[in-house]
Formats: structure tokens, C-alpha cells, sequence
């Protein structure tokens, strides 16, 4: 009942100016309505880095990692990924239960996803590409972060990937 | 130090893992952002290059938090690559290092392959369609998807979103038709 009352908010999609934003992408977008000046987001530099130093030490950014996963050689990238998708379902559900603010003392909401063929579609280009390159965007930070300067290039290439999707997206099938 | 020589390991997964995790309600509790990294490609695109295209016309200075966040990443792996690294080759299944053998992969030193990623190579088809048509997929992929590894198979799992499990279920077809169908047939370029 109470994971209800977060979810469905009524006010969340009142106040949300940026519709275009939200209308297949429901993830990676700044939920907070707070205005803050610059240096609040360092805070973020700082999680990112974390998140960077646990990529590097977990190989799971290693080209070598992605192809044992694929090859079904290693268990190390199933349990990564299955770990931390355990402690986020956890670490979700307590938010949820006992409500938990934010820092700031907003309440924490969080979006459902919308289902659509892109999922799919996109999915399985993405697929491919991350057995190609053995990196999904995070560690293409974090590659670069090791000294492969030439990595620069595949996250050139990432960006104008997503600059072709957004230039075809209303030919693509949704 | 027992402790610095275990931190200079390779962690092992069910350390990681949970830590990786924990990046979920570190960033909702920081101020109510999801965690994802593939719309930083996005906010890229928006800040640099909108072209007038409806997708890139948002405000992404409201987004900036998560640019914040991959320039941390980056630096976090710099920090992990020079001062937490005990020099030792990344350990692969032999299996994997007999596969590669036929390729010509033989360097482990690096935690990328440097055989294959590297700045002349960009120069050969083989270097070609592994970084720039690979990386093109990335980010065409991901924003179709509307998410990547850490959007989807994470946040969105974290949150019990089946289009997330669907989207993560391809992530994994098209990387295991890729890797054992396609991939063999680039290395042999």
C-alpha cells in the first residue's frame, strides 16, 4: 500500500515541465525539484567516483570479463551484476517502507517504466555492442579513467549513436 | 599491510556486487536521482550538438548532476588504475585464452585488451568495427532501449520494472549472438 502512494503521485506529472524528457525515458532523470547552486552536485562527483573505483575493481568494465559472461566461462559477472541487483531491490524496498527522504527532506519517488519496442529493438543493438567493445557507457568513463586514451574515440562514437537515434527517432518503430 | 595488499586485489564479485549496488539509494537519498549512465550520452548531445531535434531540446542544465557523475567515474578509475592496482595481468578463464590465442590476443596486462584497443588499429577494419561501429551501437542502442546496464538491468530491476527485465534480457541475446556468432568473425579480420 505505501510503495502505492509514491509511485502514484499525482503531482508528479503536473509539475514536470520537461515532457520530451520523460516520454520514453522514465530512468536517469533528475527527480528533484530543488534548485541548488553548483557545488551541491560535487556530492555526485563523489558517488560517481565510488562507482568508478568498484568498476575498475570488479573488471566487470575488462572486455576479457564481458566475453567470459558470454561464453558462459565465468560466473564473476552473474554474480556482480545479480548482487547488486539484489542489494538494489532490497535497498529500494526500504526506501519505499519507511519512506525515506532525501537529504534535502523531499520524498524519494520513483518512476515506473513504460514498456515499448525499443526495449527490444534497442536492447538487442546494445547487446552487440557491448559484446564489441566489452563496455557499456559507464565504463567507457571508466576506460578512459585507466590511461586507453583510444577509448575516447568509442565514447565519440556512443554519442553520435545517440545523436543518429535522436535525429530518427520518429521513424523508428516505438 | 594484510589490508592494502587485499585492496589491490581484483575485488571478488559478492564484495562488488553489493557495493555496486548501493549506488541505488546513495544517489536517491543524495536528491532523488536514478541511477543511469547512458542519458549522460544524451545530455552530451543536448549541451553540445541539439541541432534543433525535438529529443535534444530539454533543459540539461537541470541534468547536470549526472555529468558530475561520469566525470567522478572517470576519476575514480584513475585513482583505482594508479593507487589500488597491485600490477598483477588480469586472471581469464583458459579456456577464454585459448579461444584468443587464434586471434593473435595474447596481452592480459591491461584491463582493456590491448591487442585490440589501440590507436593504430582504429586504422584497420578490425579496430574499426570493434570501437567505432561497437561504440556507435552503445549509444544508439541504449538511448533506443532507454536505458543501459545501469538504468535497465540495475535502477530499473531495483524498482521491479518488468520493461526493464525485458530490456535486459535483450541486452543479453544481442550480446550472446554477438560474442559467439559475430564476434569470431570480426576477430578473424
Amino acid at each position: 500500500m505505501e510503495t502505492r502512494d509514491i509511485i502514484s503521485q499525482p503531482t508528479i506529472r503536473e509539475t514536470n515541465t520537461d515532457f520530451e524528457v520523460r516520454s520514453l525515458d522514465t530512468i536517469c532523470i533528475n527527480e528533484s525539484r530543488i534548485q541548488h547552486s553548483w557545488w551541491h552536485s560535487l556530492k555526485y562527483l563523489l558517488a560517481g567516483l565510488f562507482f568508478g573505483i568498484l568498476l575498475i575493481k570488479a573488471e566487470v568494465i575488462s572486455w576479457f570479463r564481458i566475453q567470459e559472461m558470454f561464453r558462459l566461462q565465468s560466473f564473476h559477472m552473474y554474480g556482480v551484476i545479480g548482487t547488486a541487483v539484489v542489494t538494489g531491490i532490497i535497498s529500494v524496498w526500504l526506501i519505499k517502507k519507511f519512506k525515506v527522504k532525501t537529504i534535502y527532506g523531499e520524498p524519494i519517488e520513483l518512476h515506473p517504466k513504460q514498456f515499448n519496442k525499443g526495449q527490444v529493438y534497442g536492447g538487442l543493438l546494445f547487446g552487440a555492442g557491448w559484446a564489441m567493445t566489452g563496455a557499456c557507457p559507464g565504463p567507457l568513463y571508466a576506460l578512459i579513467g585507466t590511461g586507453a586514451t583510444v577509448i575516447i574515440i568509442v565514447l565519440l562514437s556512443a554519442v553520435a549513436g545517440t545523436w543518429v537515434y535522436g535525429r530518427l527517432r520518429e521513424k523508428l518503430p516505438h | 599491510m594484510q589490508f592494502w595488499e587485499w585492496i589491490k586485489q581484483p575485488w571478488p564479485w559478492y564484495v562488488a556486487g553489493p557495493l555496486i549496488g548501493l549506488v541505488v539509494p546513495l544517489l536517491l537519498i543524495m536528491g532523488n536521482k536514478t541511477f543511469g549512465v547512458s542519458s549522460s550520452l544524451r545530455h552530451i548531445c543536448a549541451a553540445c550538438i541539439p541541432a534543433n531535434i525535438p529529443f535534444f531540446k530539454y533543459n540539461w542544465r537541470k541534468e547536470t548532476w549526472n555529468l558530475f557523475f561520469v566525470t567522478g567515474i572517470i576519476l575514480g578509475a584513475i585513482i583505482a588504475t594508479n593507487w589500488l592496482n597491485n600490477g598483477a595481468p588480469i586472471a581469464v578463464d583458459p579456456k577464454l585464452v585459448n579461444d584468443l590465442k587464434q586471434y593473435n590476443i595474447h596481452n592480459y596486462s591491461s584491463i582493456v585488451p590491448v591487442d585490440l584497443f589501440n590507436w593504430p588499429s582504429l586504422l584497420t577494419v578490425r579496430g574499426f568495427l570493434l570501437m567505432v561501429v561497437g561504440g556507435f551501437l552503445v549509444g544508439f542502442g541504449t538511448r533506443y532501449a532507454g536505458g543501459c546496464t545501469s538504468g535497465h538491468a540495475i535502477m530499473g530491476l531495483s524498482n521491479l520494472q518488468w520493461p526493464s527485465l525485458v530490456a535486459t534480457c535483450c541486452f543479453m541475446i544481442g550480446g550472446f549472438i554477438t560474442a559467439n556468432l559475430i564476434l569470431p568473425v570480426i576477430l578473424h579480420l
